[in-house]
């Protein structure tokens, strides 16, 4: 007789009895999430490879989304809303890691929280090797996870409890709770139940023409409610995000360019689609031929991607200034070379995902984003639908990282809510996300820095081939910014820098933190080490020599008269430069197999668009009940913004920034305060923010008739308003409130000075900068030609630190990027497709930061802040290419320096 | 469209009954299974073996050991085994995470037939044995003959592997394993060497395995340098001929140069690992 399971399968989750009736197959994460509600377990692979999902099951961690739900009959299933509600442990973790900011975007938390309960139950006290034994199987792109293992093991509390949490103030994120219970609600937790579901049909081909067959019959046949094409979209089929190089569309029409584009989607039932195969979709593929890099693309006889981009060149970028031909003639020593890196993955462990449903005649689109205006822009074109009958309501953003600045899901959303006129919904898988979202660019630089016998550069010339993919994504941003920043942070008087996007049959390369300036970094910061090497300086010593100042201008001829930090940051590595060298000399002394290196490097970064106006507007109100509502439109995807925007606009009004309440980048309710990118929303919505706050501040006392230096004292009903001995009550109950319930509101705007750039790229590119230096030390295993990092030292001119918790966060973030750029990781189409074939870094791999906030306050920012976000990365790898050649005697000149690349070099060089 | 089940029986007997009649799927840990799975679901019947009575756990059988087939990687990390194991624990702790060594099973590792696995190496070290069941009856091959190639098992339809049987190897018998990768944790080998080394009392080596793994489309053990290392202290410089039946390939991982030039390496540093304890 058979065995089978009964149809119903019995579980205690969290302490309650279940009955689920799971498909055939189902994932237990499935069954949690959608039949039981449990949107606390996060999804971000379904292989096994991220953790995200982890659960405990009879208290042994286990991935839920690879066991088959009926396992766990008679099992007792936990995750990490009921352990954080009901074990003590649990809470004092969640609370520890709310203190340590060891949560950022929250996605991979409740992963995190879950397997460090299962260690603490064993071990409560337990060593940084068995914490990251035991978290290893949780990947995390944020944090750089040393803020987990400070966490797990307990260590002292990194935030302060400040009661006002104004600037400077290091408190615990804002919306910290959330993350750590598992209640944060990202781009697949607000569908409602009963919402269709959203497969998009993709290219399996670089270059293919395609054809359908009978999509009728097969939509019968299927019993799915909708397929979509390029004529369902009744507006522009194009997206993009460039004036002017709007040039990919939503659906390909006839002809697909990259290897998972998209050429139609099925909208059905979630139980009829869990049983589709999108193999049996009626498309029929005539293979092209292809080109995948830059070279191949730029040959003769390439197939063209667009028309009237003669040669696959999208555009180029362009900075000249002074004679940089002489400089290089009369150089002391020339160093050049040529220098590779290629397409990196953003892997934030959110994939994109998102909700729709039309609401009185209104489209609504619910969805993880880094710009929730400029989605609402682009679903305006899509739609070709009047603006007003649109909003975005972004969900909370797993991870972006650049990659979620540009639309994914939203039009097929807003498309196929429109088509059915039913609540849909849709998930990307993660092969989904990585072939069909934005990669960093790769790159192919030839460089030449000259410098005279005193160490002084004479002379840089940077020619940057980028391959930008398919479509033009950011790709012209980053052939933009990249001459300006190829200089580095250095006086260079005699320059000559040109990038150039061209066009191949790969994903669409785009925004990823730098915009193209960390691979330029890796060029100039190498290069510079060869210089320092062949003139005999002192490597932090010759950076220093050229590093800029005040008064000096930059290679587009800008000058900043203050604010110029990075000096301050050279000379803050000086007393770990001196003592690791030492530490470094001393260990290599008996010749062993391991050497050890240290390197450094610097970096800086424009904060806010090139040249281009980026405003942002700040709204707040009163409600009659006294409190303070925030309208914080600047996207938080775990940097911190919520925190940050409501630290300076609590200062600017001078109240507690626990009287605030936050609302979210609504389109509806909330202005645009721009996009999370550029590293702009410190600097920019912060500006915003501290206006807002002043002119609400001017509004309350102006109202009560007191001086400027009254302290405003919010309470239940009213705001008292001290003024030494004399207290002013202002009774808000007695004020009128507006149709959003506020009885006083503001809303006021920021936008960078900037001026253009003329045609040899000289002009006032941004109005501030931000400055950066980073040590590295680590060993090479001169057999294996493995690398392990053993320490960073980060020194970042932040200008006036906000919130010194969230920095050291973005910091150690930044620092395990660059590190998996420089290390291990590489996009190849086709082949590292998922999160086991793309590596990213563990926590067994980011050794301890040391982070130095250094402050030269910039006149611009806001109480002299400047931005910090994608500054982080831009050092780090040319530092960690350094100090390979310092432990090695090897400079690398192709990224990822894998321990084949590296041991081939090694062996090429004679040194093994 | 033909009804899928999902067949959890608690018996062998059951379990093979089920098998016998096809169209059925085994699966354990899943943890190869759902990375590997179709566009829209399963086609067959499923088989759990994870109720099976007696397929899971480690055991004294006869003059050896013998491990369930659904023993998971964690059940191999926390058994009370000779030091000859140590090698196995070793991979036991490398396969994937502690995720997936809480679900992933020691015969799962076996007939995903990766060239990469993990615990092949290590088991091929111990001289296992496979033993197979069916409703016709039982078989035993040697480990080594039964990955065929890459995904490849010698299992006839109907048949599953029931348990590892795994000799008594000398008392004094000290196994070692490394695994290189591009990142600390969760990574698919780059190369993988096991060894298992025994001494006589003075110290010279009388028993000597060594296995590879991910250089070649079956893990390999290396019979001559196996014999080249007994009646030494260990310190054989290893040859070309010794790697004779490995034949790496260059990919995204490493160059097939590299992966030689590395096996190298990590076989002298595990030779002495398993002589220093």
């Amino acid at each position: 007789m058979d065995k089978r399971v009964d149809a119903e399968t019995m579980f205690r989750l969290n302490g309650r009895e279940v009955r689920v009736a799971p498909r055939v197959g189902e994932r237990l994460s499935e069954v949690l999430r959608e039949r039981l509600g449990a949107r606390d377990v996060k999804v971000g692979c379904n292989a096994g490879d991220c953790g995200a999902c982890t659960v405990l099951i009879d208290g042994a961690p286990v991935c839920a989304c690879l066991m088959p739900a009926q396992q766990a009959a008679g099992a007792k299933v936990e995750t990490v809303a009921g352990l954080v509600a009901d074990e003590p442990l649990a809470a004092d973790l969640a609370r520890r890691f709310e203190w340590q900011g060891a949560a950022q975007c929250g996605i991979c938390t409740p992963g995190m929280m879950v397997s460090a309960v299962a260690l603490l139950r064993d071990v409560p006290a337990p060593s940084e090797g068995q914490v990251m034994d035991a978290l290893a199987g949780v990947l995390c792109r944020c944090t750089g996870y040393r803020k987990i293992i400070d966490a797990v093991m307990g260590r002292a509390p990194g935030a302060v409890a400040d009661a006002d949490g104004h600037m400077g103030a290091a408190i615990e994120r804002l919306d910290g709770r959330v993350k750590v219970t598992g209640a944060e609600r990202f781009g697949d937790d607000v569908a409602t139940g009963d919402a269709l579901v959203i497969k998009v049909i993709r290219s399996p081909h670089p270059h293919a023409r395609f054809s359908f067959g009978d999509l009728d019959g097969f939509a019968a046949r299927e019993g799915v409610e909708a397929v979509l094409t390029a004529g369902d979209v009744p507006g522009v089929n194009l997206f993009g995000v460039i004036p002017g190089f709007v040039d990919q569309p939503v659906f390909a029409e006839g002809v697909a360019r990259f290897r998972g584009e998209a050429v139609a989607a099925v909208v059905g039932a979630a139980e009829v689609m869990a049983g589709f195969d999108p193999a049996r979709f009626p498309v029929e593929w005539e293979v092209l031929a292809d080109v995948q890099g830059v070279a191949a693309a730029m040959s003769e006889d390439a197939p063209q991607l667009h028309g009237g981009r003669a040669g696959n060149v999208m555009c180029s970028g362009f900075v000249a200034h002074g004679d940089v031909e002489a400089a290089l003639g009369r150089a002391e020593v020339v160093a050049e070379g040529v220098f590779e890196t290629g397409f990196v993955e953003h892997a934030y462990i959110e994939p994109e995902a998102g909700f729709a449903e039309v609401v009185d005649g209104r489209i609504e689109v619910h969805a993880c984003t880094q710009a929730p205006v400029m989605d609402l822009d682009t679903l305006e074109q899509v739609l070709g639908m009047e603006r007003a009958r649109i909003r975005v309501v972004p969900t909370a953003t797993g991870g972006g990282f650049g990659s979620k600045l540009d639309v994914s899901v939203q039009p097929y959303l807003a498309l196929a809510a429109l088509k059915t006129g039913r609540p849909v919904r849709i998930t990307y898988e993660r092969t989904e996300s990585m072939q069909s979202t934005t990669k960093r660019h790769p790159s192919r630089m030839t460089v030449r820095i000259g410098a005279d016998a005193e160490g002084r550069i004479s002379g840089l010339r940077f020619d940057g081939l980028f391959n930008t993919g398919a479509y033009s994504s950011w790709g012209p941003t980053v052939a933009n910014r990249v001459p300006v920043h190829a200089s580095g942070p250095y006086a260079v008087g005699d320059y000559r820098a040109e990038a150039t996007g061209i066009h191949t049959h790969c994903p669409p390369s785009g925004a990823f933190r730098g915009f193209g300036v960390p691979q330029a970094a890796v060029a100039q910061e190498s290069l510079f080490d060869d210089l320092a090497h062949r003139l005999g300086i002192d490597r932090l010593e010759f950076r220093m020599r050229n590093a800029l100042t005040n008064g000096v201008p930059t290679v587009c001829g800008q000058v900043f008269v203050q604010g110029v930090g990075i000096r301050a940051c050279l000379e803050a590595l000086r007393p770990a430069w001196e003592s690791e060298r030492a530490e470094a000399a001393r260990l290599n002394a008996d010749g062993g197999v391991v050497r050890r290196g240290v390197g450094v490097a610097a970096g800086w970064y424009g904060c806010g668009n090139t040249s281009l106006p980026n405003p942002s507007t700040i709204k707040a109100g009163v409600r009659a009940d006294g409190r303070i509502v925030l309208h914080q439109g600047a996207a938080d995807i775990g940097q911190g913004s919520n925190t940050v925007i409501a630290q300076i606009f609590a200062t600017a009004l001078g109240v507690p920034v626990s009287r605030l309440d936050l609302v979210g980048g609504d389109t509806d309710v909330t202005p645009d305060a721009g996009k999370t990118s550029a590293s702009r929303q410190t600097f920019v919505s912060g500006n915003a923010a501290r206006l807002a706050g002043a002119a609400l501040r001017a509004q309350i006392l102006q109202r009560v008739n007191a001086g400027e230096e009254a302290v405003i004292v919010p309470g239940e009903e009213g705001f008292e308003v001290r003024e030494g001995a004399r207290v002013h009550r202002l009774d808000l109950t007695a004020l009128e409130p507006d149709a959003e319930g506020y009885v006083m509101r503001v809303a006021e705007s920021y936008d960078p000075p900037t001026r253009p750039l003329d045609a040899n790229g000289q002009g006032h590119p941004y109005a501030q900068f931000g400055y950066a230096a980073h040590l590295c030390v680590l060993e090479v295993d001169m057999r294996l030609g493995t690398v392990k990092p053993v320490r960073f030292v980060a020194a970042h001119d932040v200008g006036h630190a906000v919130n010194p918790l969230l920095i050291e966060g973005q910091v150690e973030g930044g620092i395990a990027q660059g590190l998996g750029m420089a290390l291990m990781e590489e996009y190849l189409p086709g082949r590292t497709e998922n999160l086991h074939d793309y590596l990213i870094p563990t926590i067994g791999d980011m050794p301890p930061v040391e982070t130095l906030i250094i402050e030269e306050p910039d006149a611009h920012g806001p109480y002299g802040a400047k931005g910090l976000g994608e500054h982080v990365l831009i050092p780090t790898a040319p530092a960690i290419l350094n100090a390979i050649r310092d432990a090695t005697g090897v400079q690398m000149r192709r990224l990822p320096v894998t321990p084949a690349r590296l041991k081939a070099a090694i062996g090429e060089a004679g040194h093994v | 469209m033909m009804q899928i089940e999902y067949f959890a029986p608690g018996d062998l007997g059951e379990a093979l009954d089920i098998l016998s009649r096809g169209g059925v799927r085994p699966v354990a840990g899943g943890t190869d299974f759902y990375p590997s799975l179709p566009g829209g679901g399963p086609r067959d019947s499923l088989l759990d073996l994870t109720r099976i009575e007696g397929l899971r756990g480690i055991a004294r059988q006869g003059g050896g050991w013998r491990i369930g087939a659904a023993t998971r990687w964690s059940d191999v990390v926390r058994a009370d085994l000779p030091p000859a194991f140590d090698g196995l624990k070793a991979a036991a702790r490398e396969v994937g995470s502690v995720q997936i060594q809480n679900a992933g099973t020691v015969a799962g590792n076996l007939v995903n037939a990766s060239p990469a696995a993990d615990g092949v190496p290590p088991l091929l070290t111990l001289d296992a044995e496979v033993e197979i069941a069916s409703v016709a009856g039982r078989r035993v091959v040697p480990l080594e003959r039964f990955i065929t190639g890459v995904r490849q098992v010698d299992l006839a339809p109907g048949e599953m592997v029931v348990a590892l049987y795994l000799p008594d190897l000398p008392e004094v018998a000290r196994g070692a394993f490394s695994k290189l990768g591009s990142r600390a944790y969760l990574v698919i080998s780059i190369v993988m060497v096991a060894v298992v080394i025994g001494r006589d009392g003075a110290g010279l080596i009388d028993h000597a395995r060594v296995a590879v793994g991910a250089c070649s489309p079956v893990a390999r053990r290396l019979p001559a340098l196996e014999a080249a290392l007994l009646g030494t202290r260990g310190d054989v410089a290893v040859t070309p001929a010794h790697l004779e039946p490995l034949s790496p390939i260059d990919d995204v991982r490493g160059s097939g140069a590299y992966r030689l030039e590395a096996v190298g390496a990590l076989i002298g540093r595990t030779v002495r690992e398993a002589m220093d304890g």
